[in-house]
């Protein structure tokens, strides 16, 4: 297909999407007022014996741990790589040294 | 960017180190009080795993059809990236849903597509891990699909009813809330460009290694 | 040779082949078949069929059967070296595209339209009460899982692992496709059928079903280049 054809139909494709969201975003069916901002859920399933400091110290804790143990990874690989590519280039130079 | 890698990082720690005296110091949300403190890590954690699948998505698109190698590279350290932000998203969530809807965790439409895009995500790390040679291009036909469910992931939640918050929360923040959250927001998205650039050397490096033994073989 | 007629070279040689053994046919209906009474044995509850259900094990059933069907049907290529002719024939590449969607789409028509009315038997479910509106879906549903597979099965012929490697990412790609299948057709099966509720999901799977038919046609090319 060419240039010129394939852009059209490209145009098409875009044009079709665009009206085919239409009716999509139409079925919008109506949102209650409990829908826009934090809105607690009345039913509850269990009982909330869990305090909500442990929740929180856990969250960030966590994300720390993640954050720093993703990094450390990193380092970790990146050293590896590195004395590989040394050990590799010493036996480069060894070989045309000797060749 | 070699030059500004040591003082960014820097900056980014030091940002780390204040987001909780700042998240502290931001007014209790009504109903939630405490527990609602996990949204300055969840949502730019959140927004960080959108932003790292639309960059895998764009740099796969570029190696699919311009063929250049840096962008494949980045895809790569990007999709591992989506993977880690997503970890935290999905964990940070089911902490704050705990108290706050009184389940660990509901089906609604948000939080399964981002699982969902989670495990796309981790479709392409292990499509590269064992795919065997030419896993590359595969995988990054595969990004390009993931990044196309993107938009549906953000759009489900605005267009069906759903229990997860609207994403017209964000805009209408309380003026005590605003700074710390965008704060974090900042500093996740510093985070993430450092933690990119240096997974994509890493993969550079690997790459020079490859060419290196190439070279050994010859 | 214009696009339509490779398209329809390509479907008949595969309606061809397969034809003479029938052999992805058979195995495919009989999985489907399969899948749905494992199912149903594993949804029964207290000697009745959980009508709920019903929607959710079809689709779950057209998932599995047709990951098998591009599996087998993409095998049978590589095993023959036919794709790499294929691929190196002067034609349009999307053409060869459209031709194996067309051919697996059909398969996929004759398993469901025998899985379709097993599911409403077993699970009593009234999934003929709007007949248009459900083959609308299952097609528009259909053509969306069938498209994403097709590209992916096709890009992995060549790759290590590809038999385990097609559901790892198909199925994640493939949920919104899915997710919207199960709830329209709920919503068809409800007591009082909720009708703009199912073609909202039908809408949405037509909008799936462009935007990734587009995107395979064309990631095609670069993608089962060496």
């Amino acid at each position: 297909m060419d240039a010129p054809s394939r852009r059209r139909l490209f145009v098409l494709v875009i044009a079709a999407v665009l009206v085919l969201a239409l009716p999509v975003l139409a079925a919008q069916p109506p949102t209650a007022a409990a829908q826009d901002g934090f809105v607690p859920v009345s039913r509850t399933a269990q009982q909330e014996t869990i305090p909500a400091a442990r929740l929180v110290v856990s969250a960030y804790g966590f994300v720390w741990v993640m954050l720093l143990g993703y990094l450390w990874s990193i380092w970790s690989r990146l050293g590896k790589v590195e004395r590989e590519l040394q050990a590799v280039s010493r036996r480069i130079a060894a070989g045309e040294r000797r060749g | 960017m070699r030059r500004l890698f040591l003082p960014l990082t820097i900056v980014a720690a030091g940002m780390f180190m204040c987001a909780p005296f700042l998240i502290d110091g931001a007014p209790y949300e009504s109903t939630m009080g405490l527990v609602q403190k996990i949204f300055y890590f969840h949502v730019p954690s959140a927004m960080t795993m959108f932003v790292s699948a639309i960059v895998c998505g764009v740099a796969s698109a570029v190696y699919l059809f311009k063929g250049r190698p840096a962008a494949d590279r980045l895809a790569a350290a990007a999709a591992e990236l989506t993977s880690v932000f997503g970890i935290i998203v999905l964990v940070t969530g089911p902490l704050w849903a705990r108290k706050a809807w009184g389940v660990w965790w509901v089906w609604d439409e948000r939080i399964t597509s981002t699982f969902v895009l989670w495990l796309i995500f981790n479709a392409y790390l292990l499509l590269r891990k064992y795919g065997g040679p030419g896993s590359e291009r595969l995988a990054a036909g595969l990004a390009v699909f993931g990044m196309a469910n993107v938009p549906f992931v953000y759009w489900s939640v605005n267009v069906w009813r759903t229990l997860h918050p609207k994403t017209t929360v964000v805009p209408t923040l309380q003026p005590g809330m605003r700074g710390p959250f965008w704060f974090c927001v900042t500093a996740f998205l510093l985070f993430y460009v450092l933690a990119l650039s240096a997974r994509a050397h890493l993969e550079a490096r690997r790459a020079e290694l490859e060419t290196l033994y190439l070279d050994i073989e010859e | 040779m214009n696009f339509v007629q490779t398209v329809w070279l390509v479907v008949r040689k595969d309606v061809l082949v397969e034809a003479r053994s029938r052999e992805i046919v058979y195995t495919t209906l009989f999985f489907a078949v399969a899948c749905v009474l494992v199912f149903a044995f594993g949804f029964v509850n207290e000697g009745r069929p959980v009508t709920d259900a019903a929607p959710g094990i079809l689709w779950i059933a057209i998932a599995f059967s047709g990951t098998l069907a591009l599996g087998r049907a993409f095998e049978r290529e590589r095993q023959n070296e036919t794709l790499r002719a294929l691929m190196i024939a002067p034609v349009d590449r999307p053409a060869l595209y459209v031709g194996k969607l067309a051919g697996i789409l059909l398969l996929l028509t004759v398993v469901e339209v025998i899985v379709v009315p097993l599911v409403a038997l077993l699970f009593h479910a009234p999934l003929f009460s709007r007949p248009a509106l459900l083959a609308a879906l299952l097609a528009a549903g259909t053509t969306g899982f069938a498209a994403v597979g097709t590209l992916f099965a096709a890009m992995l012929v060549r790759a290590r692992s590809r038999d385990v490697l097609l559901p790892v990412l198909l199925y994640p790609i493939t949920i919104p496709v899915i997710i919207a299948g199960v709830r329209g057709t709920a919503a068809l099966l409800q007591a009082d059928v909720d009708v703009p509720m199912a073609r909202a999901w039908l809408s949405m799977l037509v909008l799936f079903d462009v935007v990734f038919v587009t995107l395979a046609l064309w990631t095609f090319e670069p993608l089962m280049t060496e």
